[in-house]
């Protein structure tokens, strides 16, 4: 059991179907008789659709037909909905703008579909979409989030775009801190918007049975339950009970496949339409164009200081581009994901945030990983190192000095979370040690030498995971609970199989959920089986996302296995002639504390299913549900540390050292958690470096493919040094917080804030391009 | 539209099919052969998703027609191994956890042949520049660097010893 319990770096059993070419993703997925479909996409940002005359499709060989978003109203296919209600601070609800899947009238943003073609063949729906003839009467469209509320209206229901403007903390406490302070920061500041990319485009197979009615969907989602809610309450495309949604291997979701998209809405529609299975895989350039986007902020945030360079205060005023219409969760993303985490890591005990989320003609905007905790850390950590700065103390000092104390938790924030556990210092300090703090000075001189200019960034992040309990986020406006649904099902040969409502699309759960159910158990790992991503085999589930997938759905888990241990121990108790208060669970085997008898975990179970020697008080069979709701959010926290060198000349920032010690509490399985923490640096250091989502004046998409938006490549990276502190999580019974975006969330301000103490200069736009960097090194 | 009969090698199999002439080798692979190891990332030949060897030299599938294949000999990730024996490159892929979500794993195997096939020592920059032209939006590439490392020093130790 040692080498395979929890705490150990057991190899991930998914790797062999990996590494051997035979994974099995929606894009290797085919039907008999099946049939293909390309949509048909805006190439304006904003335009009224005049006509749409499909006689030339028509004429294709292999077309079967064309069908716009009026064949969708006609069959009352319903808008896609978004998730969560925020009110704005004048109790108005949002303004949610229609978001029929298939545009009818208006197109709002470049690649927006408003039509689908299917054919016999990818090559004839391809042929029939460009002869589809449309006739669009061009509108002005608002591309920038800095003049979305002076242009023009996007949507009738929505003056000056603005869908809300909501805020969090206490405004009067903050403005008195400010009146009072001996020194305010003072910074604006964009957050890039990101265009995703997880490798694998999304996809789509649909199929539907005419005689039973039912469709089976297989598609690229992080959550395929929530899609057969949306796509059957909101969407009405037909009732759950026939809807069945497969999410096979995923390659990579990053937040992107959290939606419900307008694809494969479409897709399974049409499938009933034509009566045969259609099969889409978007291309690259789709990706691009119709994937939701992440960030895109406009900020000005301040830091009051008291003369001791005590924080006193924080004012934070974003402006939050949703796009041109309100994804699945986009409303959360900026508000309560955001707001919430301006507190860092500090004793800060004024806040006051406001955020007006836009509307523009641009593709929706809505989670990418970390989702407003990357954009809330990038505000704390860029002021705090500024301050520092100004006040010419040592950056990590000035964090030390106000970091909430480990023995201050429970710690409640003036942003509304309360913060269970944790101890900022501890990895303050680690990572002050690996990344060798104390001689920085001489290597900058040595780079100095050499003409290079060498800079060094601080990031202590924090991250609420795990977004909880149900009822607090409903109050909030969730539509949703956010609970998890697990179910041990316990073999009559005494094996197990596992089924989880959390989904993996690249984060091992095959692997760290059988760690945790037979350490639990005491059986085999290699008697343990997980399933996940079906909604026919899985009873439900919320899904995988904002790093909830062992916090919650692992904790769900441990549930299921406390039932099935007790109901064992009835069982074996009534096998042992004792009583099931006398009977211990320990290493799979149940033993009888007064007298010498034992029953190992197999023989329990097969007496559960084979019940000869069996109380008469309990049904037979070993299968047990739970489900988990959490009692708080999980939060991670850490410190980061990014050492660059730019070369004056070319204004390349090279990244030469990154160490990342962070608290994730109990670790289940560490090279997993590292592969983790690996994943989301490398996104966050595209992010400072390399990536940007641009839309030129006009709103067209320039940065549409991987000649023009630049990913992160093996040779821009270094190899990264990880640790890890522990402070258990107080309130799970893994004590686990989650590791999946801690990356993302804290490199960005890490990398920053070395790349403008290389340049000596005060901020510096992400991405910071070589030209960006150039021209600020020239002065 | 006329079909093209090809008579290619894959995986040191022989192998026969007809193709369009506008179908591309990645589409071939995956779509007549049964072959779904090869991915399309991007169809431009940017991610390396797609990566095969065709007589040895590492290419992306998706700018190949399956036309081209005719009188090659096509390497794809299904080839790798030895019946049950895995490359040391996919054992050290195993152990390092060098792949999350998979997708990008198949083409990072085959170049990372095709690099090994060529420099048996890469130090961690060849690894690096080698790999370039394979995007992987999970890993970060640490773990890959560091595998195809090991797997190098294997092979070496393999042949060392004869």
């Amino acid at each position: 059991m040692s080498d395979t319990g929890i705490g150990k770096s057991v190899k991930r059993r998914e790797d062999l179907r990996f590494i051997t070419g035979r994974g099995r993703y929606t894009d290797d997925v085919n039907r008999p008789n099946q049939v293909y479909a390309v949509f048909l996409r805006s190439p304006y940002p904003r335009a009224r659709i005049v006509s749409i005359d499909a006689s030339g499709a028509d004429e294709v060989a292999g077309v079967i037909g064309v069908f716009t978003g009026k064949d969708l109203s006609a069959d009352k296919i319903g808008d896609l909905p978004c998730g969560w209600m925020v009110k704005s601070k004048d109790g108005s609800d949002m303004k949610i703008a229609p978001h029929p899947p298939l545009a009818v009238e208006v197109v709002n943003y470049v690649g927006e579909p408003y039509g689908i073609v299917v054919a016999e063949s990818l090559a004839a729906a391809r042929d029939g979409a460009e002869v589809v003839a449309t006739e669009f009467e061009e509108l002005t469209p608002t591309v920038s989030v800095a003049n979305a509320t002076a242009g023009a209206q996007l949507h009738t229901n929505v003056p000056d775009n603005v869908c809300y403007l909501w805020e969090l903390g206490d405004a009067d406490a903050t403005n008195a801190a400010f009146a009072a302070a001996a020194h305010v920061t003072k910074l604006t500041f964009s957050n890039n918007r990101l265009i995703p990319n997880a490798m694998e485009p999304r996809a789509a197979v649909a199929s539907f049975d005419a005689a039973t009615e039912e469709f089976t969907l297989v598609t690229t989602s992080q959550n395929p339950h929530l899609e057969r809610l949306i796509l059957s309450a909101f969407v009405q495309l037909a009732p759950e009970h026939k809807l069945r949604v497969i999410a096979p291997d995923v390659g990579g979701g990053f937040g992107s496949k959290i939606f419900v998209y307008a694809e494969e809405t479409a897709v399974a529609w049409a499938a009933r339409r034509v009566g045969r299975p259609v099969k889409w895989t978007a291309d690259r350039s789709e990706s691009f164009l119709a994937d939701a986007h992440g960030r895109d902020h406009l900020t000005t945030a301040e830091l009051a200081l008291d003369g001791d360079g005590l924080f006193q205060g924080l004012r934070v005023r974003t402006r939050a581009n949703l796009g041109a219409y309100l994804s699945t969760f986009a409303s959360s993303v900026p508000t309560y994901l955001y707001g919430t985490l301006l507190a860092g890591q500090y004793r800060t005990p004024a806040i006051h945030v406001e955020v007006e989320g836009v509307y523009t003609n641009t593709a929706p905007v809505d989670a990418y990983r970390g989702a407003g905790r990357p954009e809330a850390t990038y505000v704390v950590e860029r002021l705090v190192e500024t301050a520092a700065r100004e006040l010419k103390v040592d950056p990590a000092a000035l964090r030390r000095r106000n970091f909430i104390a480990p023995d201050q938790f429970p710690y409640q924030t003036p942003v509304a979370l309360e913060y269970d556990t944790g101890n900022y210092e501890a990895s303050l300090a680690a990572a002050l040690e690996k990344s060798d703090y104390a001689n920085f000075a001489a290597r900058k001189a040595a780079s100095e030498q050499r003409g290079k200019r060498r800079g060094i960034g601080f990031s202590c992040y924090i991250e609420a995971c795990g977004l909880a309990p149900s009822q607090l986020a409903i109050q909030l406006g969730a539509g949703v609970g956010l609970y998890e649904s697990g179910e041990v099902r316990v073999n009559p040969t005494g094996n197990v199989t596992v089924f989880t409502g959390s989904h993996s699309h690249g984060q091992g759960h095959e692997t760290t959920f059988a760690q945790v159910v037979s350490d639990k158990l005491g059986i085999p790992f290699e008697n343990v089986e997980v399933v996940h991503g079906d909604t026919g085999r899985v009873e439900f589930g919320l899904g995988t996302y904002g790093s909830r997938s062992i916090a919650v759905g692992g904790s769900a888990l441990v549930k299921a296995t406390d039932k099935i241990i007790a109901k064992g121990k009835r069982i074996a108790a009534h096998m042992m002639d004792t009583n099931a208060d006398s009977v211990d669970f320990s290493d799979g085997e149940f033993a009888a504390r007064d007298s010498n008898q034992k029953l190992t975990f197999g023989e329990v179970a097969f007496a559960a299913y084979v019940p000869s020697n069996y109380p008469s008080s309990e049904e037979p069979g070993l299968s047990e549900k739970a489900f988990y709701d959490p009692k708080n959010f999980t939060f991670p926290a850490g410190t980061h540390i990014a050492e660059v060198e730019i070369d004056p000349e070319t204004g390349v920032v090279d990244v030469v050292n990154f160490v990342a010690v962070d608290d994730f509490g109990r670790v289940i399985n560490p090279m997993i958690v590292e592969g983790q923490v690996h994943g989301g640096i490398a996104q966050g250091i595209g992010q400072a470096l390399l990536e940007h989502g641009i839309y030129d004046d006009g709103g067209q998409l320039i940065t549409g493919s991987y000649m023009d938006y630049c990913m992160p490549r093996a040779d821009d990276l270094p190899s990264f040094d990880v640790d890890m502190t522990v402070t258990p999580c107080t309130h799970n019974p893994l004590g686990v917080k989650g590791c999946g975006e801690a990356g993302a969330i804290g490199a960005p301000a890490a990398i920053m804030n070395a790349v403008t103490d290389a340049l000596g200069v005060v901020d510096l736009p992400m991405p910071a391009t070589p030209e960006r960097v150039w021209r600020a090194a020239r002065g | 539209m006329a079909g093209v009969h090809v008579a290619t090698t894959i995986n040191g199999d022989a192998v026969e099919y007809v193709c369009h002439p506008r179908e591309t080798l990645l589409d071939v692979l995956r779509n007549r052969l049964g072959l779904t190891g090869a991915k399309e990332g991007c169809g431009t030949g940017d991610c390396g998703a797609c990566s095969v060897t065709i007589d040895g030299r590492l290419v992306c599938s998706c700018l190949v027609l399956g036309a081209e294949a005719d009188g090659r000999a096509v390497g794809t990730v299904e080839g790798l191994a030895s019946g049950n024996a895995l490359h040391p490159l996919q054992d050290k892929f195993l152990e390092h956890a060098a792949l999350q979500c998979g997708i990008c794993t198949p083409g990072f195997l085959v170049a990372a042949k095709a690099l090994l096939d060529r420099n048996a020592d890469p130090s961690e920059e060849e690894i690096r520049y080698a790999l370039a032209g394979n995007l992987c939006r999970c890993t970060g590439y640490d773990k890959i660097v560091r595998a195809v490392a090991a797997a190098a020093k294997e092979v070496r130790t393999k042949k060392a010893k004869g």
